[in-house]
């Protein structure tokens, strides 16, 4: 018997919802915060899809775990460096939207 | 073999309400035009992630999501809020130029998640799993962190102290004493 959370076409379809999504927010935002909220969703795709496949596929279910643990401690990481260009950058722009920060656009 | 009658269709239901708790706190997080409210979807899109790590066969992986994106990455996000004010500019005529780019990121998007979708439910994957070498449990993860991938381990450490000395030297300069 095969119901719902026994599958992994469900959970692919989740990671791809959550991808696209980030990819939406990456487009159509006009904040960098925003940006980098969105790109925490594509990192959350990636995530669920090791996940799905450690789950169903993978002959050690370790590996997915550790590798999904890296990709977490990595944007940990990577937050905390994009919040602090992002104070930088309001500290000497007094602002975040992208399209004003064009000092070097012709 | 179960506890008791229909345990099954009782996980079903959860994992539906975790679904459904990851789905909406994704799109809370990229529809919303107030930043906090963004910040929220994603603490709650993660919550139900960590839901589904957990119907995922880990547990571990469930706790460590809601230890470091809700209880770090969304909170550093928040004192961000607080320090800039990140809010979306507030709208009154949108000119046709920001309606066209926000219909074409629309359609980027259906468009990616028609494609992975197809992918995903076209792809014959097999049904049973093949030979299982270790149970997955966090003892064995424990010793895999510390054999098998003591490099990596000790390398994002590594990655971590840098990134937050990081952060210090790139935040510190421009303050002044009041």
């Amino acid at each position: 018997m095969t119901t719902i959370h026994h599958s992994p076409g469900v959970y692919l379809t989740i990671a791809a919802f959550l991808f696209a999504a980030g990819v939406y927010g990456l487009l159509r935002r006009r904040t960098l915060i925003g940006m980098l909220i969105a790109g925490e969703l594509i990192f959350s795709a990636a995530s669920l899809n090791f996940m799905t496949f450690n789950r169903f596929l993978a002959p050690d279910p370790a590996v997915g775990q550790v590798f999904v643990l890296f990709i977490m401690g990595l944007a940990a990481a990577e937050v905390a460096i994009a919040l602090s260009i992002i104070i930088a950058v309001y500290r000497n722009y007094r602002s975040i939207n992208p399209k004003e920060l064009s000092e070097l656009n012709g | 073999m179960n506890a008791f009658p229909g345990a099954e269709h009782f996980a079903a239901v959860i994992f539906v309400v975790v679904m459904a708790t990851a789905l909406g706190g994704a799109l809370i997080a990229v529809s919303t035009t107030r930043i906090i409210r963004s910040v929220c979807g994603l603490a709650l899109c993660c919550m139900g992630l960590a839901g589904l790590y957990y119907f995922l066969n880990s547990p571990f992986l469930a706790l460590m999501e809601i230890l470091i994106y809700v209880g770090a990455v969304c909170v550093t996000i928040v004192f961000a809020v607080m320090l800039a004010e990140p809010d979306e500019p507030p709208v009154g005529r949108k000119s046709w130029g920001a309606r066209l780019w926000g219909a074409g990121a629309l359609l980027a998007s259906l468009l990616v998640f028609a494609a992975l979708t197809r992918l995903g439910a076209d792809m014959p994957w097999a049904s049973a799993p093949v030979e299982r070498v270790t149970d997955g449990s966090v003892p064995v993860l424990g010793v895999a962190l510390l054999s098998t991938y003591s490099l990596a381990f000790e390398m994002i450490s590594l990655v971590l102290l840098v990134a937050i000395l990081g952060a210090l030297v790139i935040a510190r300069p421009g303050r002044s004493n009041p």
